[in-house]
């Protein structure tokens, strides 16, 4: 596709849309340009994998519902780093210490893309050490600036009093589900329940309109789960520009005590941030907090609606929450990252060039026999537990104190509400860098 | 037994905090804050060691004295 052809057809839909004259904070640049570079990879050629040692895919349908398998059987195959030609050349470190390594080396691994895809970016885009959504795509030193301007409002006291808030949201999306009768009642526990609760607290902390709510979550499907369709084809970026700029505005004429208003009065080299820096920072808020959250929360009532002991477990001994909700983490990790390689070098004897993607498996760290005693177990009050959920180095998540008061309250208010319910049908597992259920019907039983 | 918090390894994963709130605090940027001076009161041993095995990037270390 021309440029030309792109901006005629971009016109029409910005009117339609009802976000203004606004240029578009951000959005997909045309192929071809320095911004944007198309790798070389059609997912037809290739079809399904046939061995995950050479030929591996994060966005082959089989392997979120089966990653645990994939990883051991890798792990027992010798393979501490599997590689794939997918998406123009692909690397995949499987076991604690080589995950490790790659994410505290930022000389040779730059965060430039964080998400695999058919496209990547070129030597104009943001270039390094910014990246287009800072902090995440940023590396050392403008990575260190950037993140501590955020950390303040994520930081464990500013979190802790959005708890009360958090409950209320359960349980009212607990009591939207109308009446139960035990037995009988199915329930979709990813659909009707998790889905709703990431995307509203942050929502709510930016300080936009709860009506929202739909659109945000068709951008943070658009972003995270069509990594293989055309660059051009993403509208769904655009849109989410034209949106967060709208709001930008909107908070310029009527500051008020939110995360956006913060964000815009933050200055970085003295100058108050661009509506672009924040702008990206906020769809980095969006983006990175509900795919991920909504995952944990369903992969953690997947399990306990296999799990009568552990259901149990809960409600005669609350206090062992403190550990189940890291175990949970570890278990069921839903945050595979990205690197690309910044100059060519030999790993422990791959030989990465420059430019090739390096997937950062966190959850299959926390799987590695090494790390963790009998890893395949989940084992509620597991003591120690050094898990990786939340990543390593420098990018630890910097959401993570609300993500875990998100998946503490939200297993409470469900096992409080439900003491007891099971698998009623197929469960749908997400495709992609995000694993998590995303179709979970489970049947409501006798307390 | 001796307490030690290495900074620079810090990363805020903020495990510590939860775990052992007796030795711990956290700043305003998420960072942790060593409360106590170097020696663990003997009731505090466990803590100690709770934080200890559970801080993922291996920022908190122990030693016995003899
Ligand atoms: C269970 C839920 C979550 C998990 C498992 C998770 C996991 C992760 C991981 C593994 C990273 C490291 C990225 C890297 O190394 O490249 C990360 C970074 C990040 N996360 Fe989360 N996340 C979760 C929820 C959230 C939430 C709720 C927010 C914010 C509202 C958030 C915001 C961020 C940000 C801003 C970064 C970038 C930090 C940096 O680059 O310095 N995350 N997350």
């Amino acid at each position: 596709m021309t440029d030309v052809a792109k901006n005629e057809q971009a016109e029409p839909e910005v009117a339609n849309r009802g976000f203004g004259d606004r240029d578009p904070i951000f959005g997909d640049s045309p192929e071809g340009t320095d911004v944007w570079q198309r790798v070389p990879y059609n997912p037809d050629d290739y079809g399904p994998v046939s061995d995950f040692a050479t030929d591996f895919d994060h966005a082959d349908p089989d392997y979120n519902p089966n990653a645990p398998k994939v990883w051991k059987q890798l792990r027992e195959d010798g393979c501490p780093v599997a590689h794939s030609d997918r998406y123009g050349g692909m690397w995949i470190p499987i076991t604690h210490d080589t995950v490790h390594e790659i994410a505290y080396d930022t000389e040779n691994f730059t965060s430039r893309s964080v998400v695999v895809s058919v496209g990547r970016p070129g030597d104009m885009a943001m270039p390094a050490p910014i990246g287009g959504v800072p902090p995440i795509s940023s590396d050392p030193p403008f990575h260190g600036q950037a993140r501590r301007m955020l950390l303040p409002p994520f930081a464990p006291k500013q979190i802790e009093p959005w708890e009360e808030e958090v409950r209320i949201l359960c349980r009212r999306l607990l009591d939207d589900m109308g009446e139960i009768t035990p037995g009988e009642s199915v329930v979709d526990a990813a659909v009707q329940y998790a889905q709703h609760i990431p995307v509203n607290v942050i929502g709510r902390m930016l300080g936009f309109p709860e009506k929202d709510e739909a659109l945000f979550r068709k951008f943070v499907h658009d972003a995270l789960e069509r990594i293989n369709e055309e660059p051009g084809t993403r509208d769904g970026l655009d849109d989410l520009g034209h949106y967060i700029g709208a709001q930008i505005d909107d908070h310029r004429e009527n500051p008020r005590d939110d995360l956006t208003s913060y964000l815009m009065n933050q200055e970085l080299n003295g100058e108050k941030l661009s509506d672009d820096i924040v702008g990206g920072a906020i769809v980095l808020l969006l983006v990175a907090g509900i795919d991920t959250t909504w995952s944990a929360i369903g992969s953690s009532l997947w399990h306990l609606a296999q799990s009568p002991d552990d259901r149990k477990r809960l409600q005669d001994d609350p206090e062992v929450m403190t550990f189940a909700v890291e175990e949970f983490l570890r278990a069921y990790a839903p945050v595979t990252m990205a690197r690309m390689v910044a100059k060519d070098n030999d790993f422990h004897g791959c030989p990465m060039k420059k430019d090739d993607w390096v997937l950062l498996p966190f959850p299959a760290a926390n799987h590695d026999p090494k790390q963790f005693e009998d890893p395949d177990k989940f084992v509620i009050d597991r003591e120690q537990n050094r898990h990786a959920a939340f990543g390593l180095g420098i990018h630890r998540c910097l959401g993570s104190n609300l993500a875990r008061l998100e998946l503490r309250v939200a297993i409470e208010e469900f096992v409080a509400r439900f003491p007891n319910f099971e698998l009623a049908g197929d469960v749908t597992w997400s495709v992609g860098q995000i694993r998590g259920p995303r179709v979970l019907p489970v049947r409501i039983l006798a307390d | 037994m001796q307490i030690h918090l290495d900074a620079e390894k810090c990363q805020g994963h903020n495990r510590c905090y939860g775990l052992a709130p007796e030795l711990f605090d956290v700043d305003d940027y998420g960072q942790a804050v060593l409360l106590v001076d170097g020696e663990v009161p003997a009731e505090l041993h466990d803590k100690a060691r709770l934080a200890a095995s559970n801080c993922p990037e291996y920022a908190i270390t122990l030693t016995q004295e003899s």
